[in-house]
């Protein structure tokens, strides 16, 4: 496997630009990620471009010791963009994008099954008159397809720009594209032909009246075709006022009436129906595998008892499987708490230390299993293209609500975590239906909320079978449809108010179904685990923390004394086992009277009121007001709350939570209680990442504080609904 | 005959393209233009959106977007 040598270049490091740069560019699922994963390995990270979402991909990449940053640009299919991500591509080839230099090299990544689309966006590519170099990724699909491609009459068609054959998910070839890069980059590069003589005498014309200036060639062609704003305002600068008349009869002579991208299409095309014979051979290609899968799960009956056998594998999965993990995971928490209590002598340090630290952000990081589970479950449904194929499946379904089976993937994603959800809605076309499903996509059952639904059924919903499914197993299943009921009433509501706008289209390339790189998805799974676990180890850390210190400050030495003084009376009259059950149960009830008068104790019975329609005491309360930064940060303070305010040899949070009651001894979490609090959580925006990223992909405070107000109300409403109807 | 009158397995030739509309620039950015061949795939759950095949790549598009391109069957497959 031949492949760069790895550098120990610290990330931290990665923002500083020390070189030139590198681009990939190519049409969507031509294999761009494959190469920058092959050529960055973990020197990579994902920032965003500025004043706009687009994730911006960029590592290092280290040719023979010198550094290069390379960037993964979004996949184009032209220079004619029509969504953000598309847009951005586009303006980081012109050199526009502030931060981001124009790149000194740019690897042109093709498809070499696709070759016919990938030539037309080549065209475009070597006339903007940068280095580049060709990657021609896929080879070894075109071997089983019976495509062969002719590299050398590809070099020839294309002005003798290199040509590098890959297959990237084994890594052939690698070693002699770094040769072509090293050879091609920071030389000197003469000029390429048009493919497109007409336009590019008129861009010469245009730059002659201009005279000398900075003005490329391309930038003028983009003014003619695409009427491109900031190409123009640089001519006018120098034209004034004639600018956009002389561009006007430079676009009539060339397009006449037809719009000026469809004749590019046209002239493009032409010219590659011509070369498409000399550069590629076709013999009839063998019925594959993967062609068949993907007719089969094309048929309307096998696609719709796919994606619900699908879903109900994942959810199965989830549970099922993780179960010896977390079990693992919380044997160990519960062993290292009892551990440090015998260890440490009783005090605030041994308290912190099993209360706070080890009881908040272990009751959290137990989810990590379930977690990984679902992040590899979407991640290979997006991997194979079976996500995109859903979006195809349910655009019909989807145009109820006003919107395409483009919003489709965000959602799915959604399932996952909202923030790459809502970034997924970049490929969206139409601004509209693009805040209609951001704002959508909060409501699907994020792998945050999971934690809070799986201690709480598992604490109350019996484990029994109804009928052929699981009580508990259904439980979750209905949570997750309330999501996607809560979710997709959302859209359905906003397009017909504020959003009201013309129905969107659905355009969508469908890749053919292929088995995910096992490289690709592990890299994928390793950075979700990376940004759990460092949720877990920052934000809900500090949480538990503060939440233990409201906890047990101040201590009253009233409570202590008497606490002493009961277990003294109690030695003298009671022995053996009953009178380690008295003492227990002292213990036990100067720890409640302790927490009850600490500070979270005064604030909880503050807020109570707010709560109480809803049946939540006051702990409840406390601990759903801490999670509204992050909604797993719930489970951390449920478990340091009944840590610190609980008998020490009781071990699980769960039957800290069936034991708790309220001053009167009536039971805390009932039923309707607990259905509450979990309908509170499916609807709720308990997560400041998500508002964060509404805030920066709209690029208003009005649509976070919207989103906010409105699925916090109705999350209140939801609970007190269940509460009270249920209690009746 | 437009792209949005096939049946699953015809493979047709686009002849002519009504191309105001936006969406039809886009698709014609992908490859559909006049001259070349397309097979048609098949449709979506309750018929809409369709898929196609076009040169070895797989688009779908909706059929208020089909109508604008028109086709001749160049081969018609029978049965399937």
């Amino acid at each position: 496997m031949a492949e760069p040598a790895i550098s120990s270049v610290p990330l931290e490091n990665l923002t500083i630009s020390q070189g030139m740069s590198i681009a990939l560019v190519g049409n969507p699922n031509a294999g761009k990620s494959t190469i920058f994963n092959r050529l960055t390995g973990l020197r990579q990270k994902t920032a965003n471009y500025p004043g706009v979402t687009v994730e911006k991909k960029v590592g290092k990449l280290n040719l023979s010791g010198s550094l290069y940053d390379l960037i993964d640009l979004p996949g184009i299919y032209s220079l004619s963009p029509q969504s953000a991500d598309e847009s951005i591509a586009v303006d980081v080839l012109l050199g526009r994008v502030e931060g981001t230099p124009q790149p000194d090299l740019i690897i042109a990544v093709i498809d070499a099954t696709r070759l016919y689309q990938g030539l037309y966006l080549l065209q475009q590519l070597v006339e903007l008159g940068r280095p580049i170099v060709i990657a021609l990724t896929m080879t070894d699909d075109a071997i089983i397809k019976n495509i062969s491609i002719n590299t050398r009459q590809l070099q020839d068609k294309f002005q003798g720009v290199p040509v590098c054959e890959l297959v990237a998910t084994t890594g052939k070839g690698m070693r002699s594209l770094d040769t072509v890069i090293r050879n091609t980059i920071g030389k000197n590069y003469p000029q390429k032909n048009s493919y497109w003589k007409e336009l590019r005498n008129a861009s010469n014309e245009i730059q002659q009246k201009i005279g000398e200036s900075s003005l490329k060639l391309v930038d003028i062609e983009r003014a003619i075709i695409n009427a491109d704003p900031v190409a123009i305002e640089s001519i006018q600068n120098v034209l004034g006022p004639e600018t956009n008349s002389e561009l006007l009869r430079y676009r009539t002579e060339l397009c006449g009436s037809e719009p000026p991208i469809a004749v590019e299409a046209r002239v493009r095309y032409s010219w590659i129906k011509e070369a498409l014979p000399i550069l590629e051979s076709k013999a009839k290609a063998p019925i594959r595998w993967a062609t068949k899968i993907t007719n089969w799960i094309n048929r309307p009956l096998t696609a719709t008892v796919l994606f619900f056998g699908l879903m109900a594998i994942i959810f199965q999965a989830v549970f099922a499987w993780a179960t010896p993990l977390m079990d693992f995971i919380d044997n160990t928490t519960v062993g290292l708490g009892t551990w440090v209590q015998d260890v440490i002598p009783p005090g605030i340090i041994s308290s912190f230390i099993a209360d706070g630290v080890i009881a908040g952000v272990g009751s959290v990081v137990i989810f990590l299993p379930q977690i990984l589970i679902l992040f590899l479950f979407i991640i290979v449904l997006e991997d194979t293209g079976y996500l995109a194929r859903t979006a195809f499946l349910m655009d019909r379904a989807m145009r109820a609500t006003g919107l395409s089976g483009q919003s489709v993937i965000p959602l799915i994603s959604g399932f996952a975590c909202a923030v790459p959800g809502i970034m997924a809605t970049r490929v969206i076309p139409d601004r509209r239906d693009r805040i209609a499903t951001i704002l959508a996509a909060p409501f699907m059952t994020c792998s945050a909320r999971l934690p809070v639904y799986a201690l709480l059924i598992a604490a109350f919903i019996p484990n029994i079978n109804v009928g052929f499914a699981n009580l508990q197993g259904l439980v979750l299943f209905g949570l997750y449809m309330l999501g996607i009921i809560g979710g997709i009433g959302t859209a359905l509501l906003l397009k017909r108010s504020a959003l009201r706008g013309p129905n969107p289209t659905f355009i969508l390339a469908l890749p053919e179904f292929h088995i995910p790189s096992f490289r690709t998805v592990l890299l994928k799974l390793l950075d979700r685990a990376r940004i759990f676990l460092r949720r877990a180890g920052t934000v809900i850390f500090t949480v538990a923390i503060l939440v233990w210190a409201l906890a047990y400050f101040p201590r009253s030495t009233n409570i202590e004394t008497e606490r002493v003084e009961a277990q003294a009376q109690a030695s003298t009259v009671l022995t053996g086992s009953i009178l380690e059950t008295e003492l227990n149960t002292i213990d036990n009830e100067a720890a409640a009277a302790q927490l009850a008068q600490s500070y979270l104790g005064r604030m909880g019975n503050w807020i109570e009121p707010v709560f109480t329609p809803l049946g939540w005491d006051w702990r409840i309360s406390a601990a759903v007001i801490a999670a509204f930064p992050a909604r797993e940060v719930v489970v951390a303070v449920l478990g340091t709350i009944y840590a610190v305010g609980a008998e020490a040899d009781e071990t699980s949070l769960v039957e800290r939570l069936r034991s708790a009651t309220w001053p009167d001894g009536r039971t805390v979490f009932t039923l309707p209680t607990v259905l509450g609090l979990l309908v509170f959580f499916a609807w709720c925006l308990q997560c400041a990442a998500t508002l964060a990223v509404i805030k920066r992909e709209t690029n208003t405070w009005r649509w976070p504080v919207f989103a906010w107000s409105y699925m916090t109300a109705i999350g209140y409403i939801g609970a007190l609904l269940i509460y009270q109807i249920g209690s009746v | 005959m437009t792209l949005a009158e096939l049946s699953r397995g015809d493979r047709a030739q686009i002849i002519a393209i009504d191309s105001q509309k936006n969406s039809v620039q886009r698709l014609m950015v992908m490859g559909l233009v006049e001259g070349i061949e397309i097979e048609f795939l098949g449709r979506s759950l309750g018929g809409d959106p369709i898929e196609l095949l076009i040169h070895g790549s797989a688009l779908s598009l909706r059929q208020t977007d089909a109508r604008h391109f028109t086709v001749t069957i160049a081969d018609k497959k029978d049965g399937s």
